[in-house]
């Protein structure tokens, strides 16, 4: 553990209270201040970014969460990624990637 | 004129199809958490304060890295800016309220509380229920969110490591991609994105992810701008 138990109950609480302000901003401004187009177009792209930009890490290099440790693990989540994009489905991608590693392990222990 | 509580119960009939993947969703968070050891109060906790899986989730993993501790709070904030957008697009509809009440609704803000929400407001219904309606949905999916966590945290406990269940919260952001992806210029953000990333994960105390996603965010934007014109 890296963190003490009361470092992750503050970073927990930070968390909790600058995602509020996020969700309560323009809910509370409405009539006061309009969000610009311009940032309403942008904010349209975080979704996809972050995501990209915390799975492919992981894929490519091993050093993130959970890839590391074998080309089972990217089988099986190349796997899930042609699963999510066909079904978008949350259910069956974890499914099929869950499934698909244990799978893989138990015939590369044979 | 159709009742509060008709309303309010039809909000959780409507979002019930998409709580199918909100309990998987949660029971990674959970298994997550227990996984960074955190405590399970904590671990409870952080999915009723946060109530956003994907910021949870990228927190816990930079957390894991031992990432600076305004780097973890920084990336989950990145990772929920998108919030700042449907707060923008539904606040129209609850611009009758009492602040109170907008501050109350506020919470409940979620992706998928979001758009359930919309397509009926688009559809038409009395501004009186608008606040039921939204209620309906939080409720089906913050009782979801927290059934889950907790399965997840009871499950994180007692499972062996060699079942591999870290492998969920990869499995979850591929989940989470997909969908994301809506058309060239989102597409054109996450190929940005995770081209770059691999590279930025070289950048001191973890701000690979913030980097990545900021070139993604423009390359979308930019690629829109250049489409449309």
């Amino acid at each position: 553990m890296k963190y003490s138990h009361l470092t992750m109950w503050g970073i927990v609480i930070a968390i909790g209270v600058g995602t509020y302000f996020i969700r309560l901003s323009f809910i509370a401004l409405f009539g006061k201040i309009e969000p610009s187009p311009a940032i309403m177009r942008a904010t349209r792209f975080v979704p996809s970014s972050v995501m990209a930009a915390i799975i492919l890490p992981a894929l490519l290099n091993g050093g993130g969460h959970g890839f590391g440790d074998g080309s089972e693990r990217l089988i099986a989540a190349l796997l899930a990624g042609f699963v999510a994009w066909r079904t978008r489905s949350m259910v069956a991608t974890i499914g099929t990637g869950m499934v698909g590693l244990w799978l893989l392990k138990a015939v590369m222990s044979i | 004129m159709e009742s509060a509580r008709s309303t309010y119960l039809s909000g959780i009939r409507d979002v019930s199809p998409v709580l199918l993947g909100v309990l998987p969703f949660g029971i990674v968070a959970g298994v997550a958490a227990i996984g960074i050891g955190m405590s399970k109060t904590l671990a409870v906790m952080t999915s009723a304060i946060a109530f956003a899986g994907a910021s949870q989730l990228a927190a816990m993993d930079l957390m894991e890295k031992g990432a600076p501790i305004v780097i973890v709070i920084a990336t989950a904030l990145v990772v929920n800016l998108r919030m700042a957008m449907y707060s923008a697009s539904i606040a129209p509809h609850f611009a009758p309220l009492s602040g109170r009440w907008k501050g109350f609704l506020s919470y409940f803000l979620t992706d998928q509380g979001f758009a359930v929400s919309l397509t009926r407001y688009d559809r038409g219904i009395e501004e009186n229920n608008k606040k039921w309606y939204y209620l309906g949905t939080a409720t089906g999916l913050l009782g979801t969110w927290m059934l889950g966590t907790v399965i997840g945290v009871t499950l994180g406990s007692v499972v062996p490591v060699s079942w591999s269940l870290d492998f969920a919260v990869p499995l979850t952001f591929i989940a989470l991609l997909a969908p994301a992806i809506k058309d060239r210029a989102t597409m054109v953000s996450a190929l940005s994105a995770g081209i770059v990333a691999p590279v930025a994960i070289a950048l001191p105390m973890q701000t690979g992810i913030i980097a990545a996603s900021i070139i993604g965010v423009v390359a979308g934007y930019l690629f829109e701008c250049r489409a449309g014109s």
